[in-house]
């Protein structure tokens, strides 16, 4: 495992940004965050095409849009927290009901934000993003997921939210891999459960696979990196074929991967669904790593988890 | 202003108003208190001040109006009629589920209408990124958007505020509706935003106070705007809420509702006295 590349997602959305910067109609918008949302490498190679808009969010996501009026395909870049969080509402009545075309880069998700605690640790950020028509959301799994979804939010017509770590993480696609909107990834086949896994938590997935197969549990592991619009079609399949998923994601199980999952899964093929992710509750500080393992987001979690699912097919079986 | 010019933008004016009563009145819902308080200023920037072609509504070089107090649509969508970006007749379907008139402004509904709003205290700030999307692609279209005085009640109305002073967005131009009057009393009473020019003056802005009724004081307002470098305009425009229909006039309880069969004969009456005044 040692040569492993680790990176995390928020520096690919930075990189990415500045790919995009010969193009006329971009613009990136900050809300004081540049050095930490990593919009700073953008902000270094073209500096008259980054507005910072000061510690206020809900007018940034406003100006965003006015912008995007005018013909600019913006990003707008926040914390999780403040981006979806504090200004919701401008995003839905600004942004997403006249269908702008404004892409939200929201870094710092989820308890690996690490030291600085609950008030900065969004786990629901999925979930608010989830409930607004025309809002696309992207949850990537690794930098160069997270790279190419940039790039192709920066395609896309109308709003995308985009949500990026700060922990460096493990890479788990290769140089090869190509990133389509609203298509799940497949990354382990397998017939006795699925893993559907989004984010930081899709490395996990993948190591959770392994160990199972060794103990004879042929688990299949999908990337949803799309949470919406979701890939309905490859969750249907591997109900069909696997019978039990266990869902995998850094956000409260409350409205997020777990629930898009379960609502895809039930009114099409019902068979039991493990959510796995934050159990509605607020973080607290500490190293992310720890962290992780103290809220359970982890391999070995997983692996408990399946063995649930597998229990509760089986006694649907009977 | 010539006479002539100030005729036609009476006679324009009580015809929006009579848009705004037809509106309401046919929705049995929605906001003419300040629909009526706004119909001067709104009258003005479609008829006198703003560079708009109804055949051309997405014009990228055009002037744009966002109506950040947008429960006031019903004025906005009257002029856009008058103006001939959809027939008039239309807004008798205002509030109605196949109508292209919406409750609140929507870009996506109605021709003409340039940024959607309704959630108060959003619109300027799509209006200061429109400001600064035309600084940035060099051109010289200007930015208009009206607020409420009980809008300003609203903390996003300042954080626009402060980044558009800060910005030196002199294209653009902030009217505030200044009719004393919202949902639950009069200003002061409920949270008040005084003192208004002061704080617009400290947020860097252009500060220009009139009454929001005399197409003479609007004209010159504009043109200060329009003469002002290096800041954004406000304009303070002291108004009369249900200004035009007698027994609306300075009353709140006319904020958010519709008037009545006999009510709507009563101010429809009024308005064509006014009208035919205007004409004779």
């Amino acid at each position: 495992m040692a040569d492993v590349i680790k990176c995390a997602t928020r520096d690919a959305y930075g990189n990415a940004l500045k790919e995009l910067g010969s193009r006329d109609d971009i613009l990136v918008l900050d809300a004081d965050l540049a050095k930490a949302t990593k919009t700073i490498a953008f902000k270094k190679e073209y500096p008259d095409k980054f507005i910072d808009c000061g510690i206020a969010e809900g007018n940034m996501m406003g100006i965003a849009a006015g912008l995007a009026t005018t013909g600019y395909t913006v990003f707008a870049s926040s914390f999780a927290m403040f981006a979806a969080g504090r200004a919701f509402e401008q995003v839905r009545n600004s942004i997403a009901y006249p269908k702008l075309n404004v892409k939200i880069g929201a870094t710092h998700a989820g308890i690996s934000v690490g030291e600085d605690g609950a008030s900065h640790q969004c786990c629901e950020d999925i979930a608010l993003m989830r409930s607004i028509p025309n809002m696309v959301i992207i949850n990537p799994a690794d930098d160069v997921e997270a790279r190419q979804a940039v790039l192709a939010a920066a395609e896309h017509d109308g709003p995308v939210y985009m949500r990026f770590g700060r922990l460096a993480v493990p890479r788990v696609n290769g140089e090869d891999y190509k990133f389509e909107i609203g298509k799940g990834v497949t990354l382990r086949e397998g017939k006795d459960v699925t893993i559907v896994a989004s984010g930081l938590m899709v490395a996990e997935a993948i190591e959770a696979a392994d160990r199972l197969g060794a103990e004879g549990i042929d688990a299949r592991v999908i990337n949803i990196h799309t949470i919406k619009p979701i890939d309905k079609d490859i969750l249907v399949k591997a109900a069909k074929e696997t019978g039990a998923i266990v869902t995998a994601e850094e956000h409260s199980i409350i409205g997020g991967l777990g629930g898009a999952v379960c609502e895809a899964i039930s009114e099409e093929y019902p068979v039991p669904v493990i959510r796995l992710g934050v159990n509605d509750t607020f973080g607290k500080s500490g190293p992310a790593l720890e962290l992780l393992k103290i809220y359970g987001l982890d391999a070995d979690n997983i692996v408990a988890k399946v063995k649930i699912a597998l229990e509760a097919k089986n006694k649907i079986g009977k | 202003m010539e006479e002539n010019k100030k005729l036609e933008l009476k006679k324009l004016a009580v015809q929006v108003r009579k848009g705004v009563i037809e509106g309401t009145y046919n929705a049995k819902s929605g906001h003419p208190g300040g629909s009526l308080s706004i119909a001067d200023i709104i009258t003005y920037l479609y008829f006198s001040e703003m560079n708009v072609n109804p055949e051309k509504p997405d014009c990228e070089d055009r002037d744009r109006f966002v109506l950040s107090k947008g429960h006031t649509a019903p004025a906005l969508y009257a002029a856009l009629a008058l103006k001939g970006f959809f027939p008039f007749d239309l807004i008798k379907t205002l509030r109605k589920p196949d109508s292209i008139l919406q409750g609140h402004p929507s870009m996506r509904y109605t021709p003409g209408v340039d940024m959607s709003t309704g959630s108060l205290g959003q619109g300027i700030s799509a209006a200061v990124g429109m400001a600064l999307g035309a600084k940035l692609k060099g051109k010289d279209f200007r930015v208009y958007t009206a607020l409420g005085d009980g809008e300003i009640e609203e903390g996003q109305v300042w954080e626009a505020a402060m980044f558009a002073g800060n910005k030196k967005l002199d294209n653009l131009v902030a009217i505030v509706d200044y009719n004393k009057l919202q949902i639950d009393g009069s200003i002061d009473e409920v949270n008040s935003p005084y003192p208004i020019k002061e704080k617009f003056e400290a947020f860097g802005w252009n500060v220009i106070e009139i009454c929001g009724h005399c197409f003479c004081e609007i004209e010159e307002a504009f043109e200060k705007a329009k003469a002002c470098k290096g800041k954004p305009t406000c304009i303070v425009a002291e108004t009369v809420k249900g200004k035009g229909v007698s027994f609306m006039e300075d009353q709140c309880d006319w904020h958010g509702t519709a008037p009545k069969a006999e009510q709507y004969e009563q101010a429809m009456a009024e308005l064509d006295a006014a009208l035919a005044e205007l004409e004779a």
